[in-house]
């Protein structure tokens, strides 16, 4: 009978670590942060299609960054949690708070049971519909979540991200504001984004049960004090873009979808 | 409670009756879990008039949308068991269901409904088609058909704004799931007749919003008029039938003070063409 080599379980924790941080690295970077009445979540993608951004639930919003695949199915499985859990009891019993700390017990659970971790990073948001006790849970790929205040930025270089951002960031500022910040910070200092480039969506307070947004070009140019591209919103949403390619600077050059 | 993830197999997909049926734990398991007994009692249910009901539901077209309305009254047999349900809702933003028949199972499946409809559209990120939504409904009332046999039967109406053929369509049920679109108007419930007759006799294919909600304000007057489980305006206690509409904006609900001065309209014709006055 063989024996199995012996491995270090320091050395298996960190090896996987350093295989998820890779993956993620590889995408861009998302930020989330609270502006006068509610949260702007912005990220940068090309894709009008394949979002990161997303709906849970009338005032919980889902963003993702790494591995598409990995944070859509962790998308649906959020759905799916808050429209059983809303169903069975009450819409008003369906909070953020309890799906941040699922996804945080699954992504442990992967992290240290399967072979290969998940290559994401999410953030679970939800709007205070009467103050501005606004949440933002942001949960990593080994299960660690962490209760931000004001904005947290997700993904391949937050740190730098988070540095900017940080600087410029608030309380109580207005949107227009918020995301010309945002959009400053995601850039960096020898990029220009282009609306085109955006994915914005907001958890908005108003009359609306379901709270959570898009912003679709034309708003979001009006809102960035940019010219119009002319593009039709419809147009855009009905486009069959692939986010295959983005990554351009990937040396890996794969076939997985990294946003 | 668990995180719901499934193995590409056996993955419920968009739909949220497929999903309650998968989830083995949780509240939801509390939820598709037919209730002990349920079979054996069914019979005896039939036998016993002592169940809710509520009553008529119209809906017809208009130019730009439909309009759908519905009285306020539940009976119980021979009793009025409550005055102010509503059977009309929002299933989604571009349409409406309203209800007749046994009221538990019909709230009930108003609500599968709506999360249905809500949950496809976050799963898939694109809404169904108005057809699609018409058929979903079909199969929960097909699946309520054992109930239906034993006298639980509930009576939905389907109606929306296509936005992709730009039109209002109006869609009815029958007890077995069947399916059917109705091109003009359609009403069901105990007081149905009345209110189908009525907007018969004043219907036109180019009514505008206004002329559309009046007609469905006079079918419900007309049906209460006839029918003692249709519940008419009760001005004492401010409680008016629910009137909506639903058209390229969207489902509107009128403000109650806006359909109490339709019913005050229809009481002013109906006096005048009595030849009694007010005060008489």
């Amino acid at each position: 009978m063989t024996m199995p080599f012996y491995v270090a379980p320091e050395q298996v924790m960190k090896d996987r670590a350093e295989y998820a941080q890779k993956g993620i690295a590889r995408g861009r970077s998302l930020i989330a942060t609270t502006y006068d009445s509610g949260v702007v979540i912005v990220a940068e993608n090309p894709s009008r299609s394949l979002h990161k951004i997303s709906e849970i639930y009338d005032r919980v919003a889902f963003a993702g960054v790494g591995k598409y695949n990995e944070f859509d199915q962790l998308r649906v499985a959020g759905v799916r949690h808050a429209d059983t859990k809303g169903y069975a009891y009450s819409r008003e019993d369906v909070e953020a708070r309890s799906l941040a700390n699922l996804y945080a017990q699954y992504l442990g659970q992967v992290f240290t049971h399967e072979m290969k971790p998940l290559e994401v990073e999410i953030l679970v948001a939800e709007l205070d519909p009467v103050g501005n006790a606004h949440q933002l849970y942001h949960i990593a790929y080994d299960g660690t979540v962490v209760d931000e205040v004001g904005y947290t930025v997700l993904g391949g270089d937050a740190d730098s991200v988070s540095a900017q951002f940080g600087a410029s960031f608030r309380f109580g500022w207005t949107l227009a504001e918020a995301l010309s910040e945002c959009v400053a910070a995601l850039s960096g200092p020898d990029r220009t984004l282009e609306v085109a480039d955006l994915e914005v969506a907001v958890l908005e307070r108003g009359h609306d049960r379901r709270a959570f947004r898009r912003l679709l070009n034309g708003e979001l140019a009006e809102l960035l004090g940019r010219p119009a591209t002319g593009d039709e919103d419809f147009a855009d949403l009905r486009s069959d873009q692939s986010v295959d390619g983005r990554d351009d600077a990937d040396p890996r050059d794969d076939e997985q979808q990294h946003d | 409670m668990t995180l719901p993830v499934f193995p590409p197999v056996g993955d419920p997909g968009p739909s949220f009756v497929d999903l309650l049926r998968a989830t083995s734990s949780g509240p939801a398991g509390d939820v598709r879990r037919e209730p002990p007994g349920l079979k054996e009692a069914l019979p005896h249910l039939a036998a016993m008039p002592a169940v809710p009901h509520g009553t008529t539901i119209v809906a017809l077209r208009y130019a730009d949308g439909v309009v759908m309305a519905g009285d306020r009254r539940m009976t119980q047999g021979p009793a009025i068991a409550h005055r102010g349900i509503e059977k009309v809702f929002p299933a989604d933003r571009y349409s409406a269901v309203a209800i007749a028949g046994a009221a538990g199972p019909a709230i009930e499946m108003v609500r599968l409904f709506q999360t249905q409809l809500e949950h496809y559209e976050k799963v898939e990120g694109t809404q169904l088609s108005l057809e699609g939504k018409a058929n979903q409904l079909a199969q929960m009332v097909r699946a309520n058909l054992p109930m239906a046999m034993e006298g639980l039967a509930v009576m939905p109406l389907f109606a929306g704004y296509d936005v992709r053929r730009s039109m209002g369509r109006i869609f009815s049920f029958d007890l077995a799931g069947g399916r059917y679109e109705e091109l003009e108007y359609h009403a069901t419930g105990s007081g149905g007749r009345d209110a189908k007759t009525t907007v018969k006799l004043g219907f036109r294919d180019d009514l505008s919003m206004e002329e559309g909600v009046e007609l469905a304000v006079k079918a419900l007057y007309q049906a209460a008029d006839e029918d003692s489980a249709t519940g008419g305006p009760d001005p004492l206690r401010g409680i008016y039938p629910v009137v909506a509409v639903v058209d390229a904006d969207g489902y509107r609900r009128l403000a109650e003070s806006d359909v109490a001065e339709r019913f005050d309209r229809v009481l002013e014709q109906e006096r005048s063409r009595s030849g009694r006055d007010a005060a008489s």
